[in-house]
């Protein structure tokens, strides 16, 4: 098994087939963990430099962790966000790396399209760990794997997302994939936060928060930004919690195997209150968890392909 | 001087003419007989097209301040190879046109290096900052043919308001960029399905049709001369046809990729797609052809806007706008509009010619009639070539239609009786 691309820049570009192949290419990994040597030869002797230009530990480290458990070298290099308008140019910045051989470059940016443009310069394989308001496309495959454990199968299933779609590349993901795979997906959010053309990818939308939970079997609840709030696309915080925060009261609504997710990291309080985030119904830790067997799937199985160059 | 053109189809939407003959130019103008017999060079016309020389109302030279895009040297001999004899270019250099040292400095270089004729466009406000107005008639003296703030558009009503008064004594046209700033803040292409999926901020249609609203109301208050630069949208299209009917002092632009292109290709981040205003969608690019059909829209220009490699080839959001357009207009022309018969061969050169040359009052320009300076462009309908970056003579490489096979394009450039370009 392998997938027919270099790069891994976004769910978009995969079909269901593809999708299915990565999922079928997680559980070994993840069968690695419970082993009292958590290590894997697969990447032996490869260089993988994560590049990131916005903060974040929780990717980050998932990402460093798979590649270490799949014995490759590993190399950090966080860049300041100033340095993304003045100093070196990102395709410097990528073809440095890449004259140091980097094998992989998984690149997380503030702007869209960044692991695009490093894609068509470099020869090596690029993941986006995160791009803008893009895609997240190993969170999408995170999320997606949770979901695939729990309820086995994607026909049929009704995933409902919550929150700041229009700036959300974890929503994107989630909906190319899982449209794809089959699944019923709907988004609940205020107007001002969800495009109008989300409809145009088969999603639904609801407005009201306890209408959307009602049929659910899963609540993916994205993180809301708080400076959307001075963007004036919502009034206040407070206002946001009335309308949109999972609680235990609004959870009664849905049925009751309903999978509570959250890509983290939560605001406990705003957007999930804290007895629903510690519910037995959230799988929000086994996220994480799935996280690093997923992101060692993909680099498993992006090494596979053709012409491997490292020049 | 004497040339004499032989055997051409002259095509002149001046004098509705579109007739097999000859060119007589003396001296730099056209007339129907020489005065004189001896040392006429003669070019052979067959199978060939002569029209008015083609004017580009709407172009950024960068010069002064921005030399590696641009220069006035490289400008305008890639309009020389458009087929381009006249440009008139955007006040936004460094420092701006807002000043008559740098109208005379730009006409002075033109001049010196250019091989088309440049005619600068003054800064409606000092430094185009949207606050007072400029010196308007000095600069006129000094030689602009119309103000604009083009890209950084005025956005308090009552400058626009005031700028429309007043240039109406001079008789200059005021080209607005309709765009509301905040509508389109942190924008980087158009607003819908596209922007979206690919997680761009989205500059709204409505961002262009709330200051064209703005703008055309102010027309009829002022009796002013307002002109708009690069419609590109339906609802753009249908309120400078409802302003006409009313009988409002309006004339209109668009640019070849509004009428050639939609945000489909903006698909893998390629910042040569990125252009203000934004490439729209399909219904957009109908409604321009049906705009230019009808006369809704007067001009068809480049808003050639140089930018160099380093600062193209980087994230989409960190690009700058605009794209080259000098070496693609009169191809695109003829391949979008008149092979597929949006507008006769006729109706799509006044729109490069004699529209221009009446709306900016370029005098004995814009026409093939007797005594008419003899600014030709020969075009042959068979030159197929393909536009790459190699043959591209502007200083920057720009482009969204890099790689495109044309058939039909400018052949020979002639200024003042001078051929100036030719294959």
């Amino acid at each position: 098994m392998s997938l027919n691309c270099k790069d891994l820049l976004g769910l978009e570009h995969l079909d269901k087939k593809e999708l299915q192949t990565i999922l079928d290419s997680v559980k070994p990994f993840k069968d690695l963990f419970t082993r009292s040597v958590k290590k894997a030869p697969t990447l032996i002797g490869k260089t993988v430099v994560t590049l990131f230009y916005e903060p974040s530990t929780r990717t980050r480290n998932s990402f460093e962790i798979a590649a270490k458990r799949l014995s490759a070298d590993v190399v950090n290099v966080t860049v300041g966000t100033s340095s993304v308008v003045k100093g070196e140019s990102l395709i410097d910045t990528g073809k440095t790396l890449e004259a140091m051989k980097a094998d992989y470059i998984i690149i997380r940016h503030s702007l869209a399209g960044a692991p695009d443009i490093l894609a068509r310069n470099l020869n090596a394989s690029i993941i986006n760990a995160g791009d803008g308001f893009h895609e997240h496309p190993t969170q999408g495959l995170l999320d997606l794997y949770t979901m695939y454990e729990k309820k086995k199968k994607f026909e049929g299933l009704k995933v409902l997302l919550v929150g700041d779609i229009l700036h959300s590349r974890v929503a994107k993901s989630n909906i190319w994939a899982l449209t794809k795979m089959g699944a019923e997906v709907a988004v609940s959010g205020p107007p001002t936060l969800i495009p109008e053309d989300i409809k145009n990818l088969g999603v639904k939308v609801y407005y009201d928060l306890d209408e959307a939970v009602k049929n659910a079997d899963v609540v993916n609840i994205l993180r809301i930004q708080l400076e959307r709030q001075q963007e004036n696309l919502f009034p206040s915080v407070h206002e946001y919690v009335e309308l949109y925060q999972l609680t235990k009261e609004r959870l009664g609504l849905a049925k009751p195997g309903v999978l509570i997710m959250h890509p983290g990291p939560m605001n406990r309080g705003i957007e999930i209150s804290s007895d629903v985030a510690d519910s037995k119904n959230a799988v929000i830790n086994e996220q994480v968890t799935n996280g690093i067997a997923v992101r060692m799937a993909v680099l498993y199985l992006l090494k596979k392909r053709k012409n491997v160059s490292s020049n | 001087m004497y040339l004499q053109i032989k055997n051409i189809r002259i095509v002149d939407p001046s004098q509705n003419k579109d007739v097999v003959g000859d060119i007589l130019i003396e001296d730099g103008k056209i007339v129907s007989k020489f005065s004189n017999s001896e040392k006429i060079d003669i070019v052979d016309g067959r199978g060939k097209i002569a029209v008015p020389g083609l004017i580009d109302v709407h172009a950024h030279l960068r010069e002064p301040g921005q030399e590696g895009k641009e220069t006035i040297y490289t400008g305008t001999r890639s309009a020389a190879k458009g087929g381009i004899t006249t440009i008139l270019c955007m006040p936004n250099t460094k420092p701006p046109i807002d000043n008559a040292p740098t109208v005379e400095f730009i006409i002075f270089k033109a001049q010196k290096e250019g091989i088309v004729n440049v005619f600068p466009i003054g800064c409606a406000t000092k430094g185009s900052l949207g606050v007072e107005l400029s010196e308007i008639g000095v600069l006129k003296k000094a030689g602009i043919v119309a103000v604009s703030d083009d890209g950084l558009p005025v956005m308090n009503s009552q400058i626009m308001r005031r700028t429309l008064e007043y240039t109406k004594m001079f008789k200059l046209p005021v080209i607005s960029h309709s765009e509301d700033k905040e509508l389109s803040k942190n924008g980087a292409m158009n607003e819908g399905k596209n922007s979206m999926i690919l997680g761009l901020r989205g500059i709204p249609r409505q961002a262009e049709e709330v200051m064209i609203s703005r703008d055309i109301m102010l027309a009829e208050l002022t009796s002013g001369y307002l002109h708009i630069a690069h419609v590109s949208t339906e609802g753009s299209v249908n309120l400078v046809r409802q302003a006409k009917k009313k009988g409002i002092k309006v004339t209109a632009e668009t640019c070849p990729h509004y009428f050639s292109l939609t945000d489909d290709i903006v698909k893998v981040y390629d910042a040569n797609t990125k252009i203000n205003p934004p490439l729209r969608e399909k219904r957009d690019v109908a409604a321009i052809k049906k705009g230019l059909a009808d006369g809704t829209i007067d001009c068809i220009a480049t808003d050639h806007a140089p930018h160099t490699q380093e600062e193209k080839n980087r994230e989409f959001d960190l690009a700058p706008f605009g794209i080259i357009g000098f070496e693609t207009m009169l191809s695109l022309v003829l391949s979008e509009l008149v092979d597929k018969e949006v507008l006769s061969l006729s109706e799509a050169i006044a729109k490069m010619s004699l529209n221009p040359a009446k709306i900016f009052n370029l005098e004995n320009r814009g026409s093939l009639k007797e005594d008419s300076i003899a600014d030709i462009t020969i075009i042959d309908p068979k030159y197929f070539y393909e536009f790459t970056k190699e043959s591209t003579v502007s200083k920057s490489k720009n482009s969204p239609f890099i790689g495109r096979k044309f058939k039909g394009g400018a052949v020979m450039t002639i200024v003042s009786g001078n051929i100036v370009w030719q294959k």
